[in-house]
Formats: structure tokens, sequence, C-alpha cells
């Protein structure tokens, strides 16, 4: 192809929900050529939020998971390849590589590798019981462990530790979660709402130990218990994993295309290739509400990615400029959160915790950069729109609760 | 079994056909009907599915928990009509559902 014309082949390496986004964004847009998804897991493109939520507890069957039903592949014409792991680009050629040596040719190339979790390293790690929680395969496997009256060990409180102790709690199991951090949720809120996570997880009947990491799981044929970084040991029927999540950017960082912290991607997602687009977890790029180049984890990123990265393979100019946000449900609790707290000079929390319905607001120089929403959809909603608005509001105003919040968005 | 009708902004009509028990999102979703994003996946988080109910069903599309009423609120361009497509199950009843996608979802 020149310049001028379309592609003929696109390329999807990953199958997560950038790489089903990017099949329907590039039929959408208008594309007839050829697409080719190319995924190492067994599944179609599926959602990951609901597997340490809904499809844990059991509420939510697989085909519900799933981004698209298996129909729409074949509507829209989406040549489906999975159980393949691509093992290399050959940018030269423009081709990537399958495990087992079969060339797919190219013209433009979407690389929607996601991420992986971060593996714990202590002897014993390896044994039975011991569960991550990233894909379908990781929560049926859980799932098989998940019994009433078994102690279950979280490693780490961030999201999928807290949301997975609490569908334990319900599921009657009995739970300790371990956190190096003096605080829940330390990586992505302020010690105020980490506070409320707390409070709320420890009268559920959570046990969480602050400062412990794990040395060492010891069992016969499986998990036993855990022996924690002062020398004591915990009895441990199953352990989750959930100290965090890598980039997959390694097949990219092989072909040598520019990556630092995630894939290296623009406003329109290109790579340091022009044939190269990436979208998702696995990339490291700009955002112009914050003016510094960021990575996230997060579903509406890669959707919003996905659909300027299947813009862009086509030539057409959808310039990614987002309000970060996220969403964790815990016990009755829907926490929404909008924005990047890192650099807040103050916090500002508008109604009380106690009530289980509260918000609170980071500000950095007087503008609203982040909140975080707990059963408080106004504070998200409004708050959301004043963040990309870079909004500067009154702290006076926002803690006030006789002023709604459409009056606050008024200034 | 219900045949739902969505239709744009401007006036395109979609047909599709979806099971009892989904949402009204999912069918959407699952049919590539443009409009709705459904980011959050049904969890009544985001709002990106907001559609108008056709007059004649509002009566059928079930209750309006709190939380959607309140992310409702907050949607852009909310009318007596709104719903969050997500919250709306599918059943026999609703066979021939008619909704709007917004403009602000295009």
């Amino acid at each position: 192809m020149t310049a001028d014309t379309q592609p003929e082949v696109i390329v999807i390496v990953g199958a997560g929900h950038g790489a089903g986004q990017c099949a329907a964004s590039l039929r959408q847009e208008g594309f007839e050529g050829k697409i080719v998804l190319i995924g190492e897991e067994p599944y179609l493109p599926y959602q990951r939020p609901p597997l340490s939520k809904k499809f844990l507890s059991g509420e939510l069957t697989i085909e519900r998971v799933y981004f698209k039903p298996a129909d729409f592949y074949e509507t829209a014409e989406v040549d489906v390849r999975l159980n393949t792991r691509v093992t290399e680009i050959d940018r030269g050629a423009k081709e990537v590589v399958t495990e087992d040596g079969t060339r797919i040719a190219y013209d433009k190339l979407i690389l929607t590798t996601g991420s992986r979790v971060r593996e714990l390293r202590a002897p014993g790690a390896d044994l039975k019981g011991i569960h991550y929680l990233r894909t379908i395969d990781d929560v049926e496997g859980l799932k098989t462990d998940f019994t009433a009256g078994k102690h279950m060990v979280i490693v780490g409180a961030g999201y999928v530790g807290l949301e997975v102790a609490a569908v334990a709690l319900k599921h009657g199991l009995e739970v300790t979660v371990l956190e190096m951090e003096p605080r829940v949720l330390a990586r992505v809120t302020s010690p105020e709402v980490s506070q409320f996570f707390h409070d709320v997880h420890t009268e559920a009947g959570v046990n969480i130990l602050y400062g412990h990491a794990v040395t060492e799981f010891k069992g016969e044929d499986r998990l036993q218990e855990a022996v924690l970084s002062n020398g004591s040991t915990l009895r441990a029927d199953i352990a989750l994993i959930g100290i965090g999540i890598l980039p997959n950017m390694e097949l990219a960082e092989a072909a040598g295309i520019a990556c630092h912290n995630g894939i290296q991607v623009d406003e329109l997602c290109r790579t340091s290739d022009p044939d190269v687009f990436a979208a998702g977890d696995c990339t490291e790029h700009p955002n112009p509400i914050y003016g510094r180049r960021i990575r996230l984890e997060s579903v509406h990123n890669a959707l919003e990615q996905a659909k300027t990265a299947a813009a862009a393979a086509l030539g057409k100019e959808k310039p990614y400029a987002q309000v970060p946000w996220f969403w964790s449900d815990q016990y009755d609790l829907k926490l929404q959160m909008a924005g990047l707290n890192q650099g807040y000079d103050e916090v500002v929390l508008r109604g009380d915790p106690t009530s289980r319905k509260f918000a609170a607001f980071y500000l950095k120089d007087g503008v609203l950069i982040a909140v975080d929403a707990i059963n408080a959809a106004p504070e998200y909603m409004i708050g959301r729109k004043l963040i990309g608005e870079k909004a500067k509001v009154a702290p006076a105003r926002l803690r006030d609760i006789n002023v709604n919040m459409k009056e606050v968005a008024a200034g | 079994m219900a045949k739902i009708t969505f239709i744009d902004h401007d006036g395109t009509k979609r047909d599709v056909e979806a099971d009892n028990g989904l949402s009204v999102m999912e069918a959407a979703v699952n049919n590539m009907v443009p409009g709705i994003d459904a980011d959050c996946g049904g969890a009544c988080a985001c709002a990106t599915c907001h559609v108008y109910v056709d007059d004649a069903w509002m009566g059928k599309t079930g209750e309006i928990s709190d939380m959607e009423e309140t992310m409702l609120d907050f949607a852009e361009d909310r009318r007596e009509n709104s719903r969050l497509s997500c919250q709306i199950k599918i059943s026999d009843e609703l066979d021939g559902l008619v909704v709007t996608t917004p403009e602000s979802q295009h």
C-alpha cells in the first residue's frame, strides 16, 4: 500500500477489551479489509473487571463476561486466532511470527497486549492453593478452592485484593489481608479514603495486617500456612496474590519499538514505528489534562485508546484526551473514581464517611484533579466533568453538602 | 426473546433480537448498535448507555434504582423518559421495545 491508500490487512495482537474494541471500531470506521485478532488465551475478548466481582461470586456466567458474543466476530469477519502466542514482530518484513513459526503479514499492526500479574517470589509460591487473578482460568481455579470455612490469605490490599476479600467473606471464608504499606489502596487513594475502606473491611470481619510481607509459603502438597516477615505464621488454606500488574511490552521492545514503562505512544496511539499502534494497559501515553505521560490500568483507557488506534491505523486522527476513571464494587459500596490524585495539595471531604456515602475531592493549586466517590454518583459525575475542564473549585463549596453538585459546577 | 428497535439521534433504525434476561445495553453492544458504549459493562457506573425509552414502553421497563436515578440526573440531556439501558432487563413483555440513543453518545 502507499501512504494514501487504505491498508488491506490489520493485525491485532492481544485479545482483551482493547482488542475487541479495535476490531469493532475498525469496522465502524468503514474498514473493509482483513482483520486478524490473535490472542494467547483460549477465550474471545472478555471483560476483566467482573472477574474479581460478579464472575467470582457466580452472579455472572461466562457468556455475559465476553466483550462481544461469538457471532459478532463472524458477522464482522474478524479472523480470530485463539490459543496463539505471538513471539516476534518482524518489522522489516511486516509480519508477526507465532509460537509455531506461522508468519502473518500486516499492513498495520495494533498491539493490545495488556498487562500481566506481578508475581510474588518466595519459597513455596508454586504450591497448590496459591492463586492470582487476571484471567478467566485464574478465577475458575480460585473457585475450586473457594469454600466456606477455609482460611484465605490475600497478599496486597489493592482493588483486586479488597474485592476478593468482600466476595470471600460473603462465601463464608475467613479472610486475612496482608499489606506492606501502612494503609489499604495506598497507591491510588488518600489516607482519608484508605481509612474508610479499612473500617468497612474490618467491620465486615476481614483481618488486615499492615507492614507485612510473606517470606515463605509452607505445605505438604498444597498450601497450609504463610510465614510473615516478622517470623510469625498464619493458617492459609488458600492464598490470593494481588500485588499489581506489569505492562506487556517485551514483544514491542524486542522489535526495537520505543518502550519505557510501557509501549510509548503519542496522542494518536502511534508507536515509534509508523505502521504499529498500541492501546490499553500496555501503553505509556500523553495525557493532555495532566500534561504528562502516564500508564493506566483501566477498561476505559483500553476502550478509548482502542478507538483512537483503530482510527489512526486508517489514517484518521481521533486524539485521545480523556479523564481517567475507575470503579470498584465492594459489599454494598460503589466506588467511582475520576482523575489522578498524584501531587494533590488539598483533600476536601464532602459528606460523612460513616454514612457510607461521601466523596473525597483532590485539589492542586486550587484546581480539581481527582475525585473518589463512594455511593455518591453526583459527586463523581460532576467531578469528572470539572476535572476535564481543569476547573478551579472553592473548597468551601465542595465541602458544603447544602450546595448541590450542579450548583458547584455552575461555579 | 424480544425484538428491540434502536433509533439513532438522526433517525436511523436498527432492529435486534435479544434473549430474555440480558439487558437492553447488552443487546445493543452484542449487535454493534452505535451510541451505546457501556464502558463499565453494566455496573451502573458510567452512564454511557443512556437511552430514551419510547413513551408507550415507559411503564414496562421496570423500576429505576436510586443509583440509576442519580447517575441519570447528571447525564447529558436527561429527559423524562431517560434510562440507563444496562438497567433494563429484557423479557417477553418488552418484545417490540423502542429506544432512542442520545446525540451526546455519538
